[in-house]
């Protein structure tokens, strides 16, 4: 697979993968890095909101 | 039957289509929906609130990344859902996910500012996750479901 990297497109062969991901209440996140002789030269990363932080509410006046 | 004291559901969902205006509002030039944008912020900015509108103070800048972001998909109108008697919510969610592209963001970044570009880029909301960079690789952020509960905008009584 060819990978977008700083050094121009190359083969993912050539690379060291890393990945990782976080999950919790808020967010579902995924993320994936190149690495070529220790240098970071590709990476990506998708986060999934779960739900809106912060919620409005409101309400009409009593009487 | 008895009536009930209550914000009218539809009112919410309408406050989301501009139907309604108690004071000085913009002249709308069309009765189409608003193009509404997600710019990306660094960790070590302070949106929150008190946010009025998209400024690029504090913006992400890197390869390939246009200041003010990109455009939100919007597909899907607000929904207004009674819940019971009392209460209700409007909700909406962008129809599709904010992805940015082959960029290089080397500064930390952890907020997605949506903002109303067609009204003077006005402020939405601000949206926080787990401060991430990007090297030569694409960002993408995918909404919450559009539901009642999870919806990325909700107004509601209770």
């Amino acid at each position: 697979m060819i990978v977008t990297t700083t050094k121009g497109n190359m083969d993912d062969s050539l690379l060291e993968k890393k990945e990782g991901s976080v999950d919790n209440d808020d967010e579902s996140t995924t993320w994936v890095e190149y690495w070529l002789d220790g240098e970071l030269v590709h990476r990506s990363a998708h986060v999934t909101l779960k739900k809106a932080p912060s919620f409005a509410g409101a309400e009409t006046a009593s009487f | 039957m008895a009536n009930t004291q209550s914000m009218c559901t539809s009112f919410m969902g309408e406050l989301m289509t501009a139907t309604h205006n108690f004071g000085v509002a913009p002249i709308r030039a069309a009765t189409t929906a608003d193009t509404f944008k997600g710019a990306l912020f660094l960790a070590s900015a302070t949106l929150n609130a008190s946010t009025t509108a998209y400024a690029t103070t504090g913006e992400v800048t890197g390869t390939n990344y246009t200041a003010g972001g990109v455009t939100v998909t919007n597909a899907t109108a607000p929904i207004a859902t009674n819940s019971s008697v009392t209460a209700g919510v409007a909700y909406w969610t962008p129809s599709a996910s904010l992805s940015y592209s082959n960029v290089t963001l080397s500064t930390a970044f952890d907020t997605v500012l949506i903002y109303n570009s067609t009204q003077s880029n006005k402020a939405v909301s601000v949206h926080t996750f787990g401060s991430q960079t990007i090297t030569a690789g694409t960002f993408t952020l995918t909404m919450p479901s559009n539901t009642t509960t999870t919806a990325l905008l909700r107004l509601a009584t209770t």
